[in-house]
This record gives structure tokens, C-alpha cells and sequence, in this order.
């Protein structure tokens, strides 16, 4: 069977061993003797192949933008090994067969686990519960349920979902935004001076935190266990800090986006950077990359969301939302938070790959870089600067935010099972 | 002068003196019998109006016209957007046409500055969502200084709906810019997010309270700027209904009686008689809001001569 030898990296930014693999599994950690295809990963970091609690992959129905297979590309070009695929598709993951379908399409494209995500209410329409437990039943084993790009906002509707899903140990991930609170139902932007002057809609940082708040305390009140998707303002991760204080089963996620680029970006109507929850003020971004590195935040996510070139040629308001984030993922999260000395690699390890794979329920990723474990594996060179590229891209699309900036910290190789599936 | 007309950010201080004194010019031509002018001649302007628009459109259109450009109207309300088209193909496709300058309205705010990065003709914003409405501005503020003089230190008061008004987005740049001071009156739910540091930042005030501004207290009101407000907001619950608005916030004959003589009343139109203007005050003999709309015509005439007769004859 395959054997491989990854030589002389350094475990966690630890110190360097040789780590040697076979039949998907890590067989030994420390000085190797033997021979094997050998990788040299002298000067390297190696990670426990990453995690994406939030990925859209868009397949089925908008192959155009991106698909089971080349968001699976990018994800591997990115460290990840498994990604959970948003429900948000046409048509919706709200049924058993859909969420095989997804599976299927990402055992076939054999590059990363594509875990499905399903829908918490019927095409995401907030009113009725999608079929839950039959998703948490199939062959997809369900775990995560989140009608993102849609708030639940219901509280009667999040209530039972939150409910319900204790009895198969499901999580709820929400989209954290009362719609009621967003001007005329067109908010496109961080409400603000900057919106305020040039004259868009937007969204109040409080649309977010009070849904933040009452889904923490329906948390508590069923017992229940809650994700917030893309926390994106200092309100909500305050309302997180106190929640975890309480011992209430509250988890939170960051985007590499919300770590660093800021509402500003938005003076000159370029809707690459229209993205929903919107870039807010750089206080807000300060507040979430504190509380990452001291662990309000559990986890950075991507909220990879590719669209068509022409979804995002349409006036400002009208223009599609999203960015991509897979593969700009961990340089971005080096570079604002390792260069930084916010976090080390070990912590990069726990936010973006032990943690999520905890929170969705996944047991054979995340794991130690130990004998026996599982060998998903991603090679980091941590001094390797260069300039993101939206032309380099393996996704379909190009709607990529931090194309022409210089980043810090590069993936030279993912690994799943020992299966080389990015990297040379 | 910059290449497009997107926002008062394109125009110095200087710039709208050079388009006033082309202005005043074209005003004098407007009172002739024969009011063609050949400067645009063989030049080709679309209006292209993705927002229903009867004022604007015809004043655009009557300014082409008299200076012998061939103007056509193209309302793609609800034409190729609706069918998916993106508002890049579509101006794309448009412009391909063989056109000299485009002057654009849309309800988005930006669209007109998304528009110019992806065509090389001039282009000039007719009103962007609520964003700016350059040309308006212009002309109020050329009004003003027929009316006032040089605008340098006299305060003028904008009233009304400013979280929805393009009008009051780009007055407020250019009346700073000639040296006025801008007080903006509106009820904290219609006044736009951030005005606070906005205005501190800008060098305007703020009040929620028209008597006492109009009562002189940020100073001698010079001029009052009237702004439509739209019925449809009392839906959207920025305020409690339009009598309550008319009571805080109308230009009411009480209120007409605090003004000094002589002190004109602007309103961009069409007047919601009745809500935020009584029929004594637009008909009050400082009402300027006819002068408005005939130095509309001036000004636009001054916009297109200065982007679009330039020596390099395209």
C-alpha cells in the first residue's frame, strides 16, 4: 500500500520529526530509518489538515460559479481536508437524497471530505422544519444544520431546531441577522458614516448582536448546543464571551475576511467586497481578532463564496454577495494572526482545524499528529510571501478580494488519508 | 475639469465657477428666439435612465438639443436588468453604439461611478439611488448666487428626508465648497446613519428642530432647501404619519413668516403640496423653485459644452 515520508518538518511550529505514513494513517512520529517516498519538509510546519465549516460549493445548481469538484480543488490548494458544503444550492440541502447527492459528489471528486450541511428549515423559506433527523440518518450522517445566507429568524422556529437536534447531537448554525432590522430589505453594507454618505442601505451591527443574544439564551433555555456563522462585530463576540462565562453551549466562527479587510473598502462601489455579513469598521475586526486568539472565537471559516463574474457586474445593491476564501484562508490567518504574535501554529492547528472539526462532529479530522491517527495533513511554508493572484486560481470563479495583496505563509502540500492531493 | 460628472468630488471650486459663468451664458441663449448653439454638433448623447425621471430626462434632453447634439432617450426601466442582463452589458452594449457622452440615472447608489470604470466616454450621473445628483446641486446652487451673490458665508437650511435625498448628499458638498454654511433639519429616524462625525468632518450642522433653526438659532437662515419626502417612508415607519410630519418638519405659513424677505425657498420637485411645502410657500414670491428648473437647462447646457466639446474632438 502507499507509503510516505514527510522529513524533518516542524509539528505545530514544534520542534522537526520525521513523520512516516501508511495506509492513510500516521505510523510513526520521531527519526525514520526506513525508505519511502520521502517528502522534504525541512524549514515546513506541518498542520492537521484543515477544516471549513463553511464552504459554498454551489453544486447543484449553479455549476457555472463552482463545483463539487473545483471548490474541492481549491479547498485542497488551501490545507483543507474536509469542508462542509452549505445548503444554500438549487436545489436546497433540506432532504436526505440531497445531502447524499453531495456526499457522493465530493467522494467522486476524492480530493477533500465534502460534508453536507443541512438546511434547518424547508428551502430555507424560516418557516417549517427541513427533514432533520432523516438527514442526520442517511448515509451523510448530517450533524450541521444552517439555512445560511438566511437568518432563522423565527424564534419559535430556532427554538425547535435547536430542540430537535440534541437528540442525533446536531449543532445549529446560524446566520446571525434579523432581517426585520435591515432598511426596506435591501442592506447591502456595514451600516455607518460610510454607508450614511454614500447613500446605500445597510445593516446595523445590532441586527446581528441582538439574534446573537436571544440564540445564546434559547441555547440555555433548551439545553441546546448553538454555532454563530461569521461573527463579524465587537457586540457579538462580547455576547459570546459572556455566554461561555455562563457555560452555555455557544460556539463562534471568524472569516479571514472579517479578520482584515474593513468597510472602508467600500467607498469606491467595487462589489468584489460586498459580502454578507458586510466588512465592518476596524475596531470591530481589532475586537474579533482578540477574541480568537483568546478563544471567545473557536474557529476561522471561510464563507467561500464563488460567483459568476457576471453576478457581481450588476449595480452595487443588485450585485451578488460573497468572496472566495479557500485558498487565501491560511496565508491571510498567518499573516494577521501569527506574524502578529496573536497566535502560534498550534493555535492555528486548534482555530482552523482541531475546533472545527470538534464543533461539526467529525472524528477523523483534527486529530493529533500522533501514531494511529488519520494522515490529513497540510505543509505550511511559514515564510513564503507572495501575491495572491485571482487568475491563479483553482476556482471557477474570480470574485477574489485580496487578489494584488502580499501575504505571508503558503500551503506547499495537503494530504489526505497519505494521499497527496495538492502539492509536488 | 474631470472626465465625468459622478459626484460634486469631481468638481473645484473653481470648476463650478468656470460651468456658472458658462451657465449664465446659456441662460441668455435660453431667452432668444432661436436657442440652437452648434457647439455639440455631430455629437451624440444617450440619457439613459434605468429610474423613471420626467424633469431631469427633459432638461438633459432640451440642453442636448440646444446645443445641436443628437440626443436620444433610452429608459431601461425594467428592459434588459430584468431579463438578468448586467448592468456592465448593458451600458457595454449601449456605448458600443458609436456615443459621445452618457448621461445616466439609476436607483442604485455607485452605479454611475461602476458605470465609468467600464466605459471610456464621459459620463454624467443624472441621480444615483440615493447616493448623489450632481447636476442638481449645480443648478441650485447657481439659483442661489443669481438670487444671493456669491455664496461665500450665507447659511442655507436643508429640510426634509436625508437618508433618502441625493439632493441633500451632493448640496451639502457643493454649497461647503462655495463657502456656505449648511444647516440639515430632519427627524433623527430620516437623518442618514453616521451624521454625527460625518457632519464634524464635513463642516455642516445638524438639528431635529426646523423652528429653532429657522428662528436663527445656528445663525440667520440665508435660504431654505425644501426635500421631497416620499409618502411611501410613513410605511417603513420613519415617521408616524404625514400630518405629525407636516406639524415637525412642513414648510408651514407660520413658519413662512420666519424668514427675513428675500429669502428664497428651493425645492428639487415634485412638491408633495401640503406634506413638507404649503401652497403659500411654493407659491411665495422668494419661492425660486420655477428659476430652478430653467436654470437646470443652463447649467446642463454648461455640463455637456465643458465634458463633452473639449479640443480633442472624439
Amino acid at each position: 500500500m502507499t507509503s510516505l515520508l514527510i522529513k524533518g518538518a516542524s509539528l505545530l511550529g514544534g520542534e522537526a520529526a520525521d513523520v512516516y505514513v501508511e495506509d492513510g494513517l500516521i505510523r510513526s512520529v520521531g527519526p525514520f530509518s526506513g525508505t519511502a517516498e520521502t517528502v522534504d519538509a525541512d524549514g515546513l510546519v506541518l498542520l492537521p489538515g484543515l477544516v471549513d465549516l463553511h464552504t459554498h460549493l454551489r453544486e447543484p445548481g449553479r455549476e457555472d460559479a463552482e463545483t463539487v469538484l473545483t471548490g474541492s480543488q481549491a479547498a485542497a490548494a488551501g490545507g483543507y481536508t474536509s469542508v462542509l458544503a452549505m445548503a444554500n444550492t438549487t436545489p436546497v440541502t433540506d432532504t436526505a437524497e440531497a445531502a447524499e447527492r453531495v456526499l457522493d459528489l465530493g467522494r467522486a471528486a476524492g480530493l477533500v471530505d465534502v460534508q453536507p450541511v443541512g438546511a434547518v428549515t424547508k428551502g430555507l423559506a424560516g418557516e417549517e422544519l427541513a427533514e432533520l433527523g432523516l438527514m442526520a440518518r442517511s448515509r451523510a450522517r448530517v450533524r450541521v444544520f444552517s439555512d445560511d445566507g438566511k437568518c432563522v429568524a423565527d424564534p419559535r422556529v430556532m427554538r425547535r431546531a435547536l430542540e430537535y437536534v440534541k437528540a442525533f447531537g446536531g449543532v445549529v448554525s446560524q446566520h446571525s441577522q434579523d432581517p426585520a432590522l435591515a432598511p426596506y430589505g435591501s442592506a447591502c453594507c456595514h451600516e455607518g458614516q460610510l454607508s450614511g454618505e454614500l447613500g446605500l442601505p445597510g445593516w446595523p451591527s445590532v441586527a446581528e448582536e441582538t439574534i446573537v443574544a436571544r440564540d445564546v439564551m434559547l441555547a440555555r433555555h433548551t439545553g441546546s448546543r448553538v454555532h454563530v456563522a461569521h461573527v463579524s462585530t465587537a457586540g457579538s463576540v462580547e455576547v459570546v464571551r459572556w455566554a461561555k462565562a455562563q457555560g452555555i453551549a455557544v460556539t463562534a466562527e471568524v472569516t479571514p475576511h472579517h479578520l482584515l479587510l474593513t468597510t472602508d473598502l467600500l467607498s469606491g462601489y467595487d462589489p468584489t467586497y460586498k459580502v454578507n455579513p458586510p466588512l465592518r469598521p476596524a475596531e470591530d475586526v481589532e475586537a474579533l481578532r482578540a477574541a480568537l486568539a483568546d478563544g471567545t472565537i473557536d474557529a476561522v471559516a471561510t464563507d467561500h463564496a464563488p460567483h459568476a463574474r457576471h453576478d457581481k457586474e450588476h449595480a452595487f445593491v443588485d450585485a451578488a454577495f460573497g468572496m472566495l476564501g479557500l485558498e487565501t484562508a491560511l496565508p491571510v490567518v498567518a499573516t494577521v494572526m501569527v506574524e502578529s504574535g496573536l497566535l502560534d501554529w498550534a493555535g492555528v492547528a486548534r482555530v482552523m482545524s482541531v475546533n472545527p472539526a470538534a464543533i461539526a462532529g467529525l472524528d477523523r479530522h483534527g486529530r493529533p499528529l500522533a501514531e494511529g491517527e488519520p494522515a490529513n495533513l497540510t505543509l505550511v511554508d511559514p515564510s513564503a510571501s507572495y501575491v495572491v493572484d485571482r487568475e491563479a486560481s483553482l476556482s471557477l470563479s474570480r470574485n477574489n478580494p485580496w487578489h494584488g495583496r502580499t501575504v505571508t505563509g503558503r500551503v506547499v502540500g495537503t494530504f489526505l488519508r497519505g494521499r497527496r492531493t495538492f502539492g509536488s | 475639469m474631470k472626465k465625468h460628472l459622478l459626484s460634486i468630488d469631481d468638481v473645484t471650486a473653481g470648476d463650478i465657477d468656470a460651468l456658472f459663468e458658462t451657465a449664465a451664458e446659456m441662460h441668455d441663449v435660453q431667452r432668444r428666439a432661436v436657442k440652437k448653439l452648434p457647439a455639440l454638433r455631430g455629437r451624440t448623447v444617450i440619457n439613459l435612465f434605468f429610474e423613471d425621471s420626467t424633469r431631469t430626462r427633459s432638461s438633459f434632453e432640451i440642453a442636448g438639443k440646444w446645443l445641436s447634439a443628437d440626443v436620444i432617450n433610452l429608459s431601461a426601466k425594467g428592459s434588459s436588468t430584468s431579463k438578468g442582463e448586467s448592468l456592465r452589458d448593458t451600458v457595454r452594449t449601449v456605448t458600443a453604439m458609436g456615443i459621445d457622452g452618457l448621461v445616466m440615472r439609476h436607483s442604485a447608489s455607485g452605479a454611475a461611478q461602476q458605470v465609468s470604470e467600464w466605459i471610456d466616454v464621459p459620463v454624467i450621473n443624472a441621480g444615483d439611488g440615493t447616493h448623489e445628483h450632481p447636476t442638481q446641486a449645480l443648478l441650485d446652487a447657481y439659483t442661489l448666487s443669481r438670487r444671493l451673490g456669491p455664496l461665500e458665508g450665507r447659511h442655507v437650511a436643508i429640510v426634509g428626508d436625508l437618508t433618502h435625498s441625493r439632493v441633500f448628499r451632493s448640496n451639502v458638498k457643493s454649497l461647503t465648497k462655495l463657502g456656505a454654511r449648511v444647516t440639515v433639519v430632519a427627524p433623527p429616524t430620516l437623518m442618514p446613519s453616521g451624521i454625527g462625525t460625518w457632519s464634524e468632518e464635513a463642516g455642516f450642522e445638524t438639528s431635529y428642530d426646523l423652528d429653532a433653526v429657522l428662528q436663527g438659532e445656528h445663525g440667520t437662515v440665508d435660504a431654505v432647501m425644501m426635500l421631497r419626502v416620499q409618502r411611501e417612508r410613513m410605511s417603513g415607519g420613519y415617521f408616524p404619519s404625514a400630518r405629525e410630519y407636516t406639524v415637525g418638519y412642513g414648510l408651514t405659513r407660520d413658519r413662512l413668516r420666519c424668514l427675513a424677505a428675500g429669502t428664497p425657498i428651493l425645492h428639487p420637485g415634485p412638491m408633495n403640496r401640503g406634506l413638507e411645502i404649503s401652497a403659500d410657500a411654493a407659491d411665495a414670491v422668494d419661492s425660486v423653485v420655477l428659476d430652478q428648473v430653467s436654470a437646470g437647462v443652463a447649467v446642463r447646457m454648461a455640463v455637456l459644452y465643458h465634458l463633452l466639446a473639449g479640443e480633442d474632438s472624439q
